[in-house]
């Protein structure tokens, strides 16, 4: 079954068309990254995705459910209040820049929405909270503030903090960006332990090996169009001119 | 008149002094945040008014303000505004105190990363809990430098209730000098208003530290 289904999306910023007619879909246990060039609207494409831009145009479809759809005359309707709430506890996101919570604790940060927002069982949600810091390897810091971690650190709480809302599809936008290589590593470590119990993911990177490691597939996009979509082999294999180009230049890159 | 007499004569006033400037805080502050909330609404109608209310409290002098609100109900309904005098104190000052809280709110709102709403939104927060648990916290942390300093300007301000006549410590103050020819009264309502601000910064700097575990 497919969590998630986005047909024919369309998103401008004023006369900007960013997102040019984008159809994808993701299933169950799948792993789907994201690349392209910069401005390409990979970005643009996951907020529409989590709700935080909103679709000019298409559907957008959680586990069979409509959280967005274009009526006959041509203006988007999204679903409202507990609908809208049901299918966006479907999802979670991680951030490049990690929006923690400065003023919470790590263990609030991750514990307070579960608790307040989804009204669930207070020792259940700490001892999965402390379950999911185990994981990340900082069980010594649930009393810390973010100001008191590094930035790995940092983006690691926010994902135990995403975990800890029990989304069934996890979106990634660029986690590693804001970081040094060394802390790349501990975040791709996480991400690699993610998918090996299968949680379903999305994620926009520019670490191509990564990328190439991971994901069950790829898409390449540019100019607001996916491009090519195929499976890493032969996505780094491949004969379309533009994806060769801009994987080369990777490849000289790196 | 002995000091004793003074100092008692004084102290009555200073208890009015502490009572204009509690409830002015006590009233302006929530008052300022909800005006900044109208300052950034969406509505434009609703965003002017505030807007010109905003300016014209900061445009035009306290002691005018004070004067036209105690006047008002008698010059345009007639009322007898004997007993409106401390009501009339608390109106203004809350009014114009709120106009520059505003300000300081609207500030301090707009300078929170988008990012901060935005994962509150994917954790589902709703938009009441995500400013009351998530946005405002930070916001005051941000602005309290700014709310001690308007809070030690309103200690000195409320002397401006003499021009109401109204028996605060610098209108006890400068009777007794008038009918007495004495500096004394001076001297204690320096003293008065210094220690009132030195308690003021005080308990604002604990606040400050209090906030200050996370940066
Ligand atoms: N809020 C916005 N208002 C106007 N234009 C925007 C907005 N957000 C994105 N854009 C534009 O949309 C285009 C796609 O942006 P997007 O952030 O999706 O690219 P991206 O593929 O994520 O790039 P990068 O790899 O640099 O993160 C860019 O041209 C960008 O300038
Ligand atoms: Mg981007």
């Amino acid at each position: 079954m497919n969590i998630l289904e986005m047909n024919h999306i369309h998103k401008s910023f004023g006369s900007l068309e960013v997102i040019k007619d984008i159809s994808l879909s993701v299933a169950e246990g799948e792993i789907l990254s994201i690349i392209g060039p910069s401005g390409s609207g990979k970005s643009t494409i996951l907020r529409c995705a989590t709700m935080l831009e909103t679709i000019n145009g298409g559907e957008i479809i959680y586990m069979g459910e409509k959280a967005a759809y274009t009526d006959s005359s041509g203006s988007v309707i999204y679903a409202k209040g507990d609908k809208a709430k049901k299918i966006n506890s479907n999802f979670g996101l991680v951030f490049q820049s990690f929006n923690l919570f400065p003023h919470y604790s790590v263990m609030k940060n991750i514990t307070d929405a579960p608790i307040h927002v989804q009204k669930r069982n207070k020792t259940d949600v700490f001892n999965q909270a402390r379950e999911l810091l185990e994981k990340m390897g900082l069980l010594d810091k649930a009393d810390y503030y973010p100001c008191q971690l590094s930035g790995g650190q940092q983006q690691r709480v926010s994902i135990a903090r995403a975990l800890c809302m029990n989304p069934k599809i996890l979106f990634f936008d660029e986690p590693t960006s804001a970081l040094d290589p060394e802390l790349t590593l501990e975040i791709l470590k996480v991400i690699r332990d993610l998918a090996k119990e299968h949680m379903t993911m999305v994620i926009v990177t520019h670490e191509m090996n990564f990328a190439k490691e991971v994901s069950n597939r790829i898409i390449f996009m540019e100019n607001g169009v996916i491009v090519e979509e195929t499976t890493p082999d032969k996505m780094f294999n491949s004969n379309n001119e533009r994806t060769k180009a801009f994987l080369g230049k990777y490849h000289n890159m790196g | 008149m002995s000091f004793s007499t003074m100092l008692m004569q004084l102290s009555s006033g200073m208890v009015k002094t502490t009572g204009i400037f509690f409830w002015t805080i006590i009233l302006s502050l929530p008052l300022g945040l909800f005006v900044s909330f109208g300052r950034m609404s969406k509505n434009p109608v609703l965003k002017n008014i505030v807007k010109i209310y905003i300016s014209l409290m900061r445009g035009t002098p306290l002691m005018l303000q004070l004067m036209m609100v105690y006047y008002f109900p008698y010059l345009l309904f007639g009322m007898n505004i004997r007993t409106f005098r401390f009501p009339a104190i608390i109106i203004g000052f809350t009014i114009n105190y709120a106009a520059y809280f505003a300000e300081i709110f609207r500030s301090g709102i707009e300078s929170m990363p988008v990012g901060q709403y935005e994962a509150a939104k994917l954790l589902g927060y709703s938009k009441s809990q995500t400013f009351i648990k998530i946005i405002l916290p930070q916001v005051i942390k941000r602005i309290l430098p700014s709310i001690t300093n308007e809070v030690i300007t309103l200690v000195k301000d409320t002397s401006l209730a003499f021009s109401l006549a109204y028996m605060e410590m610098f209108t006890v103050a400068k009777q007794i000098v008038a009918k007495d020819a004495t500096f004394t009264p001076f001297i204690v309502a320096a003293v008065f208003y210094y220690v009132f601000n030195f308690v003021v910064a005080f308990v604002m700097e604990h606040f400050e530290k209090k906030l200050s575990y996370y940066r």
